[in-house]
């Protein structure tokens, strides 16, 4: 595929600690993405209508807070209600395992914690770009 | 045009802000069709008004654009902001943080961001730029703001075609200006000495100022000097209120206005010529195979040019 993939990385509610997204962020810029970063302290609203606007294959929620279930949960309800629901959803952070598998059934794509390759993670978000503009885009 | 591009333009004009969205990712891919799709997109373009900002890295750039696209959107205008932020050379990826400084104002009602990468291509940037403040343009905003990335010589081009350009310097420097010398000061219709709290400021107002004065052009409209404090917001009033007058009376003449669309239609040209022929080498290993031969000395670079645009040359020469 010639698109450049688009991911949007963003920490979501109140937690500052961005060390994991950066190294995410920078690790899918050196793969050849185009990063959108947003730093911390973004609501879910914000992080939904930026996706939207920037047209992103993958946003990144990265959360060590523990709120990540209700966070995830109100950004891929809002990207479904404006028409992002495409948009694959990553999540990272220190997630416990019962919910790894919540945040699956919720529709994430991938749960990223500790130990996670980039390159996983960046064929991850290519396969889906991939299936995203081949079929679902209009 | 087939029928994605039809049903995209549609739901664009209708105001769909996911179909704006897509509709700038297919053509700055370059996606086939891009160019019927803006043949299309044309006629309803020239209502906005385009702003450039520019200035060096770190200058305050995106802070300002924020400050600035918030009062517009007070007084009752729509805008649109590109914000450009570089390609990585090497991995073609990039890391677009623009955004982190327009928190405020990138969720208000009214405005739509959308950061661009250069992607590398020489002069590509600015085309696909233009694009997409056209695209901007034709779904209705009022301004589209134009952030490009720090100094050198590409972001000069991008905002040669907009009707404004703000330059923004800040104290701290070496002596003020030396980061926008050549070329920059002379497409400036207002300078913003940004981070004014900072010690220097006056002296960088000075530095401007002695500039102007050693123009050589004396009957040309002075550009402003305006002192803003962006992270606080502090002169900003004052710098949309400057903005807005100069954009009524600016004057821009007939010559202004042919020399932008020369600009433009070159540059396009430019771009689909080469385009053609990178597709034919690419399908064909042509570059490979040029590379090779100049690199065992049977041939060079010049040779090749000449023969590759060749047929070009001799369509002309038939005429």
């Amino acid at each position: 595929m010639d698109r450049t993939i688009r991911v949007l990385v963003s920490k979501v509610g109140l937690d500052g600690h961005d060390r994991g997204a950066k190294v995410i962020a920078y690790g899918l810029r050196d793969i050849g993405f185009e990063v959108i970063f947003l730093g911390i302290g973004h609501t879910p609203e914000q992080i939904v209508i930026t996706a939207l606007q920037e047209d992103v294959d993958a946003v990144g929620l990265f959360v060590l807070s523990g709120a990540h279930l209700p966070l995830t949960k109100r950004v891929i309800e809002g990207l479904k209600e404006k028409g992002g629901e495409d948009i694959a959803i990553l999540v990272g952070g220190a997630i416990p395992d019962e919910d790894k598998t919540q945040l699956k059934e919720m529709g994430v794509l991938e749960v990223l914690t500790s130990g996670i390759r980039i390159d996983q993670v960046a064929q991850l978000i290519n396969d889906h770009a991939f299936t995203r503009a081949s079929h679902k885009r209009v | 045009m087939d029928s994605k591009w039809r049903q995209l333009m549609t739901d664009m004009k209708s105001g769909s802000v996911p179909a704006l969205s897509r509709l700038i990712t297919r053509v700055e891919s370059r996606e086939p069709g891009w160019m019927e799709a803006m043949q299309e997109i044309f006629p309803d373009t020239g209502k906005a008004r385009l702003i450039g900002i520019t200035g060096s890295p770190g200058a305050g750039k995106s802070t300002l654009t924020s400050q600035v696209a918030c009062i517009l959107v007070e007084q009752g205008f729509t805008v649109g902001i590109i914000a450009v932020d570089p390609s990585s050379p090497f991995s073609g990826g990039a890391l677009l943080g623009d955004r982190i400084r327009m928190r405020d104002v990138s969720c208000l009602e009214g405005v739509f961001v959308r950061s661009m990468a250069t992607r590398g291509a020489l002069g590509g940037l600015n085309q696909s730029a233009r694009d997409v403040a056209k695209i901007m343009d034709a779904f209705g905003k009022d301004f589209v703001l134009i952030e490009t990335v720090g100094v050198g010589q590409d972001e000069i081009e991008v905002v040669k075609t907009v009707d404004l350009v703000l330059v923004i310097c800040v104290p701290g420097q070496g002596d003020g200006i030396q980061a926008i010398k050549a070329g920059v000061l002379e497409i400036a219709n207002i300078f913003v000495v940004n981070k004014a709290d900072r010690e220097g400021a006056d002296q960088v107002v000075l530095d401007i100022e002695t500039m102007l004065e050693l123009g050589s052009d004396s009957d040309a409209l002075k550009p402003l000097i305006i002192k803003t404090i962006a992270t606080r917001g502090e002169g900003i009033s004052f710098l949309v209120d400057q903005t807005l007058d100069l954009l009524k009376t600016l004057d821009r003449k007939d010559a202004w206005q042919k020399n932008r669309i020369q600009e433009e239609l070159i540059g396009l040209v430019e771009k689909e010529i080469v385009g053609l022929i990178k597709k034919h080498w690419n399908e064909t290993g042509g570059l490979d195979r040029a590379v090779n031969q100049i690199l065992d000395g049977e041939s060079d670079p010049y040779s090749i040019a000449q023969k590759v645009t060749a047929p070009v040359a001799g369509f002309f020469k038939q005429k």
